[in-house]
């Protein structure tokens, strides 16, 4: 039912996120698609590959995947999928029959007009996340060898 | 195919995002399942932007957003992770218990 080996689940969540580009695509927005295929599949999965990679001391002998609280948990993704899942199907989105096509040159203009704040702030955000992420994996003793 | 098939499948990836959170035991599968839940709901929002006309491309705009800040929360996560990995010499969160009483 579940897999053991962790690179195995890298590898079945980059599965996922091929799947998803194509759905993205499907929906009319290969923009999302071709972000969804350079961030995720190109910079997010390979991070992880590495840090499980620098992490795991070899697949010698691989512990149990789950808590013991593992039916608890079971129940409470149900009850969010439930929850969810009747709201979506119940409620009337007054969705049209076919998919409209992202338009490509107002993204463009939405992103530096309407869209300007959240841009800028998500750069800040990045480049917050990167000096963050060099100050947390940085070794004690490179530290040492500067002073 | 319809909208309500694609919030379907965003509510099941998100339930096994949940799910996995909660239940699994190593803490870069708790960081996958992260990116499973933040990805299902980028696909509720490019399916509703697909659909729905008035959302004026807002949907993937926020897509987009959304993995730019996903790809900062893996980082930053993922650095945690490895240095906690490298002081404690285990991905198992339930060898966590420093603060436990």
């Amino acid at each position: 039912m579940t897999l053991r080996n962790i690179i195995h689940s890298a590898i079945a969540m980059m599965v996922c996120f091929g799947a998803l580009a194509g759905m993205y695509a499907l929906l009319g927005a290969p923009i999302v698609a071709a972000a969804q295929v350079l961030i995720y599949l190109g910079a997010i999965s390979v991070l992880i590959l590495f840090a499980i990679m620098l992490t795991q001391a070899g697949d010698a002998n691989l512990p149990a995947p789950f808590h013991r609280q593992v039916w608890l948990a079971a129940l409470a993704a149900l009850l969010i999928v439930g929850l969810i899942g009747w709201g979506a199907v119940s409620t009337d989105w007054g969705a049209a029959a076919a998919t409209v096509a992202v338009d490509l040159n107002a993204i463009a203009a939405a992103l530096f007009t309407d869209y300007a704040l959240p841009l800028e702030i998500v750069s800040l955000l990045l480049l917050a996340a990167i000096i963050g992420a060099i100050f947390l994996a940085r070794r004690p003793e490179e530290d040492e060898r500067a002073n | 195919m319809g909208l309500a098939s694609y919030l379907i499948v965003s509510t099941l990836l998100f339930g096994i995002g949940a799910f996995g959170f909660l239940a699994r035991r190593n803490a870069i599968l708790m960081l996958i399942s992260i990116e499973l839940m933040l990805n299902s709901v980028n696909l509720s929002l490019v399916a509703f932007n697909a659909y729905i006309p008035e959302a004026q491309n807002a949907g993937a705009l926020f897509a987009l957003l959304v993995m730019a800040v996903a790809a900062a929360e893996a980082t930053v996560g993922l650095a945690l992770v490895i240095a906690i990995i490298r002081t404690r010499q285990t991905a198992e969160v339930d060898a966590y218990s420093d603060l436990k009483e």
